[in-house]
Order: C-alpha cells, then structure tokens, then sequence
C-alpha cells in the first residue's frame, strides 16, 4: 500500500505528548516493544508523522531511521492522517471473487480519491484490506466500526449518504 | 442449574451480522419474562455456518436457529423459552434433509464433519475459563506434567504424525525435538495467529471461541522443549480474538495454569500477546520471530533454523493456532487415536474456510483425506445460481487452484502438492463459470507484488515482472512469447526467493497456467476473456430484437455511449464505452449482451 508522507501540517496538544510518554515509558523495558509502541501512538494520534516518530526516538534511544523503518514496513501504520470515516474495503479472496473489485472502483471513483488517500475536507479515507474474516457476508466493506455486508455497487450511494 | 441454555455466536461473522443486538435483546426479553434464573444467554465462538448468521441455538432442545434478528430474538423468549414452543419459521432448513431439522449432527453441513481443532467452538463460553475447565480443559497439561517426560511428550506428538496446520506441513513433534535437543538457558515457544491469507479465518475462529485450547498446548510446549516464555503474534485486524486471548491468558494466571509452579510440578511458564501490525510476510517463521522482536518483519536465510536461534537469538518453536489446537487432544487420547485419523501421510483432521460461490460458507472440519467434491457439494450445499462449478483455490496466494475435474481427490498434503496447489493454512475458495482464471491468477501477483518485503530481488522484482505480463495478457497485449517468458519468470522466482513468500508466489500463476491455457491463449491470441471479466478485452452489444427501446441503459451509461430513439432499439459506441457494465445490470429485458 502506498504511505506517502503527508503535507498536512502536525498538530498535537500537550495532553497527547504526555499520554504517548506515558506509554513509551510503560512499555519501554519489555524487550521488543517499538511495534506495540507504534500501535499506541497511532491510538493516540491517529496516525504517525514524523514528530511522533522524533518524540519516541528521543525518549527510547532508538535511531530514528530504525523507527521510521518499522513504521512504513507495516501495513497498519500511517504516516497520513485518516479520515473522519475511514473506509476500509475488503479485497480478500472470498469478497474479490463476488466481485469487490467493481465495488472498489466505484466508491474511489465517487470519492474521487485512491486507496491510501483522505478526501480534501478530511471526511473520508479509504483503504484496500485484506480479508476481515466475514467472508460469509462478502463483498464487506467497513465504515469505521460498522460493518456492511453483501454488497452490491448499486449500494455505494446510500451508504455514503448515512455519514 | 438452568433449565436452558441459549448459546449466540459471538464470532466475528456473526457479530458483523449483529449478533450483539440479539445478545441485547435475548436479555433484555428474559429479564422482562423474570426468567433470568432459569435460562442463560451464553456467547460462544464460530458455528461455522456464517452464511446463516446471527446463530443461535437453545438447549437442551438443540434447536439451531439462524440468521436471527433482535425481533426474533423476542420471539424465542416468548415462544421458546416461556412457552416450550420451537419458532419453526427460524430453525436452520437443510434443503437436502427437506426442511427444518431435529438434529444439528445429521444436516448435510455438519454430518461429514469431524471437530477436533474446533471441538469447543460454538460449545463453551471462551471468556469463562471454568467452561474450558468443565470440558475436560487443562487435564491435558495436567497429564503432561505429571505422568511424563519431556522427551516423552515429544514422542506422543511425534508418533500422532500431526503436521503443521499453517502451510508447509512439517512435522511437528520434530519441530519440537529439534529445539529440545538445542542448547540452551532460555527458550520460547511462539504460537503463529498472524493469519495473513486472504480468506482464511479458521486461526481467528479457534482463538475467538476456545483461546484456552491454544494457552494450554503451548504450556505443553513449552514444558517439552524446555522454554519458560511464549508470545502470541496475532493480527491487529482480530480485535475480538485479541481481547478474549487477553481474558484467557488473565484466568489462567489467577488459576495458577499460567506462571511459576505449575500445578505443584515446579515447571513455570508464561505467554505474552504480540500485535502484528499488518504484514504478510510476517506469516513466514524468521520474519515473524524479527516482528516479535520489534523490527521490520523480514525473513531471513535458513539455516540456522529457528529450533537452534529464533527469538532474541535463542531456540525457538513457532506453530499456528489450529496445530497447537490439536495438542491437548492428542496428549488425553493419544497417539493412536489421533493418527487413526486421516490418510497415510496426512494424519488427523483440517478446517477449511469456505467462500467464494458456494451456499454454505463458513467454517469446516473434516478429516484429511475427503474429498473436495464432498466438501463442495454435500457439506458447502453446492454452487450457488445454478452455475457450474470451475475450480476452487486452495493455500491462498502461496497455493494454487484445483480444476473441476480433480474434484474426486482426497485432500491431504501430498495429493495438494502433487496437483500444483497446497493445503495453506486453509482458504478454500470456490470458483464458477464467471470468474476468468487469469484474472484471479493477477489479483494473487498483486497481492505478492504489495506484500513483498523487498529484501531479496528475486521476488521483489520478479513477481513485479510477472504481474507485468499478466496485466499486458488481461488487457489484450501480450504476445504468445509472453507465455513461455512468464512461465520461465516462475521458475526463477520459485527457485531463487529467500524465503516461503517469493518460493511460493509463482504457484497461482502455475497451477491456472496449467489447468486453463486455453484461457490464458484466448485472452492472447484471440483478445477475448471468455468469463467475461477482464474488462479491457469486453465489448457491450445490445441485441436490437430483445431491446424495447425504454432507454434506461441510455441513462445510466456515463459516457453517454448509448444513442436511440425512444421505443427504438439502441445501440452503444464501442469507442465511447468504459465498459462499466451500467448498461448490463439496468436493463430489464437482457438485451445488452457481453462478450
């Protein structure tokens, strides 16, 4: 997947920096924990530029190239911001031979965006997946937290139209 | 005591069809009756049968009912659990048995089925360790710590002639002798739930519906090869797992089944749970022991085997969930009775994550050794729509496709291996006359192309050559040297990969090249898909005869490729067409055509 870096400036309050230290500190004596400590960060943030990167490596000791080589290795990483709704669709298998494909194509071409991107006013992003798992429900796409099953392109319009 | 019991599957099927709500209103509707003392609501793992969810089933009855709404969920409690009246209208209908069912054991889906992996899934409630406990939980440990040896724990799992459930196969009990006989003060033994192939989800069903299962053999594991510290590497995306993995790991500290001193027996051991953070290499051995500890997953050259360095450099053994969900199974009833299971060489039972184009998808267990047609049509309930089926893939983008007419093949490693396809962790995906082998051949390489870490070139620009050409035969510009050139790129890439990634990534393009060259060749030679999917390489035509001239394709074309007067027949500009098929799914009285 893409992860380009982002033009839209940082913004990160105090309360942020000193919940992501809070946690650089609870997890900084387990041996190998830069992933779980990405995966808070990203919790906290959203996603992970590079002062959130500059903030772990100054506080761990941990070269920063090595942090921003974990954080563009994995998939779940983002070095943009996500969208209000993030959409999420499934390209698996089980969902691609239903014909999430077509699925696909239509909601880009309707946000006008590409897998990876945020929408101008910073209410959509969309993302390609791999199997969630509802393979019984395929095609699936998720909206952040619901989830809409059997789909068919027709759809596309009525549920973006509930956010 | 409770005079019923209404189980609800809480899986991730189940709950993405809005088994919560049903949970919610199961409560709130017994809570209204003043039933709460007499009948419990218990959340339980995979069914299997997530076509039909929400599931839920009462007991002592038995009765299954399916795809359940919170309205229906009401009607259970005032029909079934107040008055003894089973809601016939939402019991499960086997079309093959004629309707609703008594017994859950004689529907075609379950009746060849045999749960070993996923005995407790759909049984036990996995955030209540006293359930796992009640269905003879941790007596395997109990009997492993007690009545044998390490070396003689190895030996039970050597002669059950179990095999790894993740891909490859190997031999697990050498797995574990190997790192037995390594030296060394520490040890870990890592349990694989990174389940990265796209349409398998049997590792994601047992750790949601009986984590204990998992806990407890990799505590036998551990005592075997002598570690005292496990991790679980678990996919991010399986937030549900996780947080019952969690809740597991928790009761089985305060049991004292997890942690120092044992049962009394002085071994001590402990697990720790490890995100992955969305990678699929990171499925691969070494690239999974480098996530664990923190780093870019990538693979590095074997040997050394990870039994003599693995995590943080020290002998390590790394199974998948559904392997270490056979272990405590095996250590109750032994060897024997594990390998008088399944064919010579494949012993025991495998669950098949069924999808694509076929009724029932869902979760299955079988013993090795059935055939794909009996899983196809008695257990899946057949192919959807009336169509044919083509083929089904099996080992996802590591494995490769059996055609129509290996139907009758036993499945088991070997035979897999010997049709150009492998077992995988499990994805069974079958196919029908409207899926263009090709294509799917394609969405494979992408998927490799995407998923490769970039470390060997091999793979990293091989498959990326690869998907080159098959991108140039799917769009109608290749040549037949394209063929022979793609074949010999499989070739290299299998033979010069790093690791299990690149070595398998060429088998879709192998297995379908070797199946359906006729498909590749007319893609070729004559720019036609003949399923009709490859969008470049189709031409919409409407048939004037069958067109009434009502002008709907004309209003839903985007490229305003449709011209007509109005009750005229119509006809599309092959120049102005996009070829999105608008045109095909609007009209009423089929007369745009594809080909």
């Amino acid at each position: 997947m893409p992860n380009r870096k982002t033009n839209v400036p940082f913004v990160g309050t105090k309360e942020q920096e000193d919940k992501l230290l809070a946690a650089i500190d609870r997890l900084k004596d387990d041996k190998g924990s830069l992933i779980a400590m990405l995966q808070s960060a990203q919790d906290i943030y959203g996603y992970l530029p590079i002062e959130v990167q500059r903030i772990i490596a100054d506080r761990t000791g941990i070269p920063l190239e090595e942090i921003y080589g974990v954080a563009t290795f994995y998939a779940q990483f983002s070095l943009n911001p996500k969208g209000q709704y993030k959409i999420s669709c499934c390209l698996g298998t089980a969902c691609y031979v239903k014909g999430a494909g077509d699925f696909f194509q239509k909601i880009s071409d309707e946000l006008g965006i590409k897998s990876g991107d945020c929408t101008p006013d910073g209410k959509f992003s969309l993302e390609a997946c791999r199997c969630i798992g509802a393979c019984g429900l395929a095609p699936v796409l998720t909206v952040n937290d619901d989830v809409y099953g059997r789909l068919t392109a027709e759809e596309v319009d009525s549920i973006l139209a509930k956010y | 005591m409770y005079r019923a019991n209404v189980l609800v599957c809480g899986g991730t099927g189940c709950t993405a069809s809005g088994s919560a709500s049903v949970i919610e209103s199961l409560n709130a509707g017994i809570a209204a009756h003043g039933l709460e003392k007499e009948v419990r609501v218990v959340t339980t793992g995979c069914f299997g049968l997530c076509e039909k969810g929400p599931i839920v089933v009462v007991y002592p009855e038995g009765a299954f009912y399916q795809s359940v709404t919170a309205d229906d969920a009401k009607e259970i409690v005032s029909e079934h659990l107040l008055k003894g009246r089973i809601v016939g209208r939402l019991l499960y209908q086997d079309e093959t048995a004629g309707g609703g069912v008594s017994s859950l054991s004689e529907t075609a889906f379950y009746k060849k089925q045999l749960r070993v992996a996923l005995r407790n899934c759909g049984i036990i409630d996995p955030e209540d360790i006293g359930e796992y406990i009640a269905v003879d939980g941790y007596q395997a440990l109990g009997k492993a710590l007690t009545e044998y040896t390490p070396e003689q724990v190895v030996q039970v799992i050597i002669d059950s002639g179990l095999r790894g459930r993740g891909g490859a196969g190997f031999p697990t009990g050498l797995k574990w002798k190997f790192a037995a006989a390594s030296e060394g003060d520490e040890k870990y033994v890592c349990c694989n739930a990174d389940e990265g192939d796209p349409g398998a989800f049997m590792d994601r069903s047992v750790l949601e519906g009986d984590p204990h299962a998992v806990i407890e053999a990799m505590a036998i594991a551990g005592y075997a090869i002598g570690a005292r510290q496990g991790y679980v590497y678990v996919r991010a995306e399986y937030p549900i797992a996780v947080r019952r993995l969690g809740i597991a790991i928790d009761q089985a500290r305060e049991m004292g089944l997890l942690g120092e001193d044992i049962l009394g027996s002085g071994f001590g051991f402990d697990l720790d749970i490890r995100l992955g953070a969305g990678a699929f290499v990171c499925g691969e051995e070494t690239a999974l022991m480098t996530s664990i500890e923190g780093r870019r997953g990538e693979p590095r050259p074997r040997p050394p085997f990870p039994a003599k360095e693995g995590v943080f450099g020290k002998p390590t053994i790394l199974n998948n969930v559904e392997t270490y969900a056979n272990i405590p199974r095996i250590i109750m009833l032994g060897a024997e009775w594990f390998s008088s299971m399944g064919t010579e060489k494949s012993k025991g039972t495998k669950v098949f994550a069924l999808g694509g184009k076929i009724n029932n998808t869902g979760l299955v267990e079988i013993p090795m050794g059935t055939t794909l047609r009996e899983i196809v049509e008695e257990i899946g309930g057949g192919v959807p729509n009336g169509k044919k089926f083509k083929a089904a893939q099996t080992g996802g983008p590591s494995g490769g496709c059996i055609p129509a007419e290996k139907i009758d093949v036993p499945i088991d490693y070997d035979n897999l291996l010997a049709i150009g396809s492998m077992m995988g962790s499990g994805g069974l995906i079958v196919m029908d006359e409207d899926n263009c082998m090709v294509d799917i051949a394609k969405f494979f390489l992408e998927f490799t192309v995407d998923e490769s870490c970039g470390k060997c070139s091999p793979c990293r620009i091989g498959t990326r050559r690869m998907l080159e050409i098959l991108t140039r035969i799917t769009s109608g510009n290749a040549e037949m040297d394209d063929l022979a050139k793609l074949e010999e790129l499989c070739y290299h890439v299998k033979m010069n990969s790093l690791c299990g990634l690149g070595q398998t990534a060429p088998n879709p393009v192998l297995s379908t090249m070797r199946y359906f060259k006729d498909e590749y060749i007319a893609h070729i030679e004559d720019k036609t898909c003949p399923a009709g999917v490859c969008k470049e390489l189709l031409s919409y035509t409407i048939l004037a005869d069958k067109c009434i001239g009502c002008g709907m394709c004309r209003k839903v074309c985007p490229a305003e490729a449709i011209s007509g007067e109005r009750k005229e027949a119509h006809s599309i500009d092959t120049n102005k067409c996009v070829k999105c098929g608008a045109c095909e799914t609007a009209c009423k009285f089929k007369a745009v055509v594809r080909a």
